[in-house]
């Protein structure tokens, strides 16, 4: 369903470029789940803004369903996959209603039933008719990240991009939220492709885990091979170890710590 | 007494609206009350709506004919009954001249908006958003206009264009748009990258269908703030080419040319030139105080 | 732990709002002693409000009450503005998330912990100087002298919460209150920068309050955890039996985490109880 091969994305052009991704090769079959972790400057999210179309890419060749694409994209490449961004307040125009936020993709692809769409996707994501009218800053954070899933979901897309989506939320709406994209995933059979830099939310949704550090995709393997700590790079071990919690025995007491690239 | 009876007040301020309208009136009814609390901007609205008030019902305040009318028996009249504000050079009722005066002043701020507005936003939106070479070519064209002086380039306009109240509000509106520019293009930059806009594009919206659902209803706050904070100066350029007499022709009773015929009299009978510069002065206080509160509102919003 | 470094007697922090007042932290109790003391919470349970309490940083329209808030010997209840600023830095120094917004942006980082040194300690500018760059060294930054010259945004995020602890610590205060001192920070330099926190701090016998969302850090790292919740302390338990926690919020805090290894269809979610509300009310 999407496939990457020996993608390169860089910022800015000529001798000046900088490239975020190199040789990044990845397959995610219908309906199934994977997840990019990484530290931030991992290019984890350029990997999936690539993907959505938001950014171009130098070199190789990104597939959706079948078709090549790239930074341009027709209106029917687009409602194939949609994104869920991390951040429910940047995400929602400030001065529009959900109402109107959810009418503006049904007006772009000239939907059917445009009403009866906007009221389903809000009770998809388990929002009722009070919050229709409401603005973004009359919502709490997990009601505001409901309406970018609805507004994702309104166009029926095959897939679905998310950029950390629960990491501005508190744990127990990151469980709401987590449990409904667990829902909608089977419920329309969605290929998910998510990006965060929290192992637990990743491998919750995710069947599938790539770790990412510097640019490149170090290691990739399944949610339980990471849970039993079978893997082999030694980025993907210290990441295993910082998401176990602070260790005292594992930082050494009085010695100099080993200055990291900053 | 309240303005709104209570079931309306509810309506207003129901936290579930259960319409896009209810919804949109609530959010001004919010607003309103906050601005409310601003005594001085709500002097500057009083100021502005006064203005509109005396302009549309100026036949009903004073009689149009004595703005024209010539009296060389009754010229520089002091105050007093007869004559509210006096008299000037001409015998005229200086009264129901500023009043009638106030009619050419907002006459000359709406045509000027109307044209400084869209213009603004027509160069600002695209370089901002497009930004590369569009950007480049936009603001350089801006650039030159900004780079003109104001008065000198207003100046030059209406002499070339011969003198009158069209040609004046061409001349502030061709110098006044270019800020309006820039303050787009700056508004736009910033929420260029703002991740609604990111996903407005994923759905597939084009640049036309973003700029105007998107990113309009951002920058048009500040540029309306900008547009009355501006009108006192506005006024003013008017009022001074008016003086200068390239405005308003007589014997139209345009306030900065009846400031300039007072003048030659300044000592002896003040009231002349002073009456229609208090006017312009209050006029402009206005619509600073409006356009300042309008501004704190906007700040304790975001 | 005898004389502790922090009381703290019902705490109340109150925001007047357009429908009555806020009482953003109610009747929160808790001493700090040379240890390192948690506060969890979500959002808006009051933790990050009780530690600007206890600095005094509650600005207006806020009102601050108190049975007791005493740093050692000095009672914080209304000290004014003027002696809390002596007090901060040299008695009771803070960390907050973002080290971006806390440093001066036109002044090399090492100049601001000398200036540190200099307001509180009123030493010369040459021992100012050395003493930052021991600082800088303590925090282990590899090459001080360098760092010294730097500014706040030729830092990484890592290396500026450092400073941020450096410049905070220089004066040698007795209790440190750190407000999600890492959130803003990669996962594997997160454990770093704990670890600098924590060697000092027990090496100087200090008083931490770490403040923060995040249940696994505050309970692998503290010694204490309070759990709050719309302002109010629900819990206080030891942070190795966390996992041990009887209040039913802590334990549907908990149970929604998702787990490494352990996959479950759904994840249990947090049932709110209005009675939790009306505890200490």
């Amino acid at each position: 369903m999407i496939a990457l091969e020996d993608v390169t994305i860089a910022y800015g052009t000529g001798p000046r470029a900088v490239a975020a991704v190199q040789d990044f090769t990845l397959a995610v079959p219908e309906g199934e789940a994977v997840g990019l972790v990484g530290e931030s400057g991992s290019g984890k999210s350029t990997v999936l803004r690539a993907v959505a179309g938001l950014i171009p890419h130098a070199k190789g060749e990104i597939t959706l369903a079948g078709v090549r694409v790239d930074r341009r994209r027709t209106t029917a490449q687009r409602k194939m996959s949609q994104m869920v961004f991390q951040d429910p307040y940047g995400s929602l125009h400030p001065n529009q209603t959900v109402d109107q936020i959810l009418a503006l993709p049904v007006a772009i692809h000239r939907l059917d039933r445009g009403e009866a769409r906007i009221v389903q996707a809000l009770g998809e994501v388990g929002l009722g008719r009070e919050h229709r009218y409401r603005y973004p800053h009359q919502l709490s954070g997990g009601q505001r990240q409901r309406v970018a899933i609805a507004r994702a979901l309104i166009l029926e897309p095959r897939i679905l991009l998310l950029d950390e989506p629960t990491s501005a939320l508190d744990v127990s709406v990151q469980a709401e939220i987590l449990n409904l994209l667990a829902r909608l995933r089977r419920e329309y059979g969605l290929t998910l492709l998510m990006v965060s830099h929290d192992l637990a939310v990743i491998a919750h949704l995710c069947e599938r885990i790539g770790v990412m550090t510097g640019g490149r995709l170090v290691e990739i393997t399944s949610a339980t091979a990471m849970a039993n700590n079978q893997v082999t790079h030694d980025y993907t071990r210290e990441l295993l170890r910082s998401n176990a919690g602070f260790d005292r025995s594992s930082v050494g007491g009085g010695e100099p710590i080993k200055a990291s690239q900053d | 007494m309240p303005l709104i009876p209570e079931s309306g007040r509810a309506w207003l301020l129901d936290p579930t609206p259960a319409s896009r309208m209810q919804a949109r009136c609530g959010r001004w009814f919010r607003a309103w009350l906050g601005f409310r609390r601003n005594g001085l901007a709500m002097t500057g609205l009083g100021i502005v709506l006064l203005l509109v008030l005396m302009a549309v019902f100026a036949p009903l305040i004073a009689d149009r004919q004595a703005t024209t009318l010539q009296d060389l028996g009754n010229r520089l009249q002091p105050v007093s009954w007869h004559h509210l504000f006096g008299t000037d050079e001409l015998g005229r009722d200086i009264f129901a001249r500023v009043v009638f005066g106030s009619r050419i002043t907002l006459t000359i701020v709406a045509m000027v908006a109307v044209i400084v507005v869209p213009v603004g936003l027509a160069i600002g939106l695209p370089a901002g958003y497009f930004g590369g070479i569009v950007d480049k070519v936009l603001m350089r064209i801006t650039d030159i206009f900004l780079s003109f002086p104001r008065l000198v380039l207003a100046l030059a306009f209406a002499a070339a264009l011969g003198p009158g109240i069209e040609n004046a509000v061409i001349a502030i509106a061709l110098t006044a748009w270019p800020p309006y520019a820039r303050l787009a293009r700056a508004e736009t930059l910033t929420s260029r990258r703002a991740e609604f806009i990111q996903a407005a594009e994923l759905q597939g919206a084009s640049a036309l269908r973003i700029i105007a659902t998107q990113i309009v209803p951002i920058c048009l706050p500040s540029v309306i703030i900008r547009l009355t904070l501006d009108m006192a100066g506005i006024i003013l350029t008017a009022a001074g080419l008016g003086f200068l007499g390239l405005g308003a022709q007589p014997p139209a009773p345009e306030w900065g040319a009846m400031v300039s015929s007072g003048r030659q009299v300044l000592l002896d009978q003040w009231w002349v030139a002073t009456i229609p510069g208090l006017a312009i002065f209050i006029v402009s206080l206005g619509f600073n105080l409006l356009g300042d509160g309008l501004r704190d509102a906007g700040d304790a919003r975001s | 732990m005898t004389d502790p470094l922090l009381t703290v007697r019902n705490l109340s922090v109150t925001y007047p709002g357009d429908d009555g007042d806020v009482r953003a932290v109610r009747n929160v109790s808790f001493t700090l002693g040379r240890e390192r003391l948690g506060i969890v919470g979500e959002s808006g349970s009051g933790k990050s409000t009780t530690g600007r309490a206890i600095m005094g940083l509650v600005g207006h329209p806020g009102r601050i009450t108190a049975d007791e808030l005493r740093l050692g010997d000095t009672d914080l209840r209304g000290l004014s503005e003027r002696g809390f600023r002596q007090l901060r830095g040299k008695r009771i120094a803070m960390v907050l998330q973002d080290p971006k917004y806390s440093l001066d942006p036109v002044m090399s980082v090492g100049q601001q912990i000398a200036e540190t040194h200099r307001t509180h300690l009123r030493s010369n500018q040459r021992d100012a100087k050395r003493a930052a760059l021991e600082m800088l060294e303590a925090v282990h930054i590899r090459d001080p002298e360098r760092v010294y010259a730097m500014y706040p945004h030729q830092v990484s995020g890592g290396m500026g919460q450092r400073v941020m602890i450096a410049m905070m610590l220089i004066a040698g205060p007795d209790i440190l209150i750190a407000d999600e001192p890492t959130s803003a920070l990669d996962v594997t330099v997160q454990t770093q920068v704990l670890a600098i926190m924590d060697e000092l701090v027990r090496r100087r016998g200090m008083g931490l309050l770490l403040v923060s969302h995040n249940l696994h850090l505050v309970s692998s790292f503290c010694d204490r955890v309070l759990v709050m919740y719309a302002g109010q302390v629900l819990e206080t338990c030891e942070a190795g039996k966390l996992s041990e926690a009887t209040h039913p919020y802590t334990r549907g805090l908990l149970a929604a985490l998702p787990r490494l290894g352990d996959r479950r269809a759904e994840l249990p979610q947090l049932q709110r109880d209005p009675a939790w509300m009306a505890d200490l009310a």
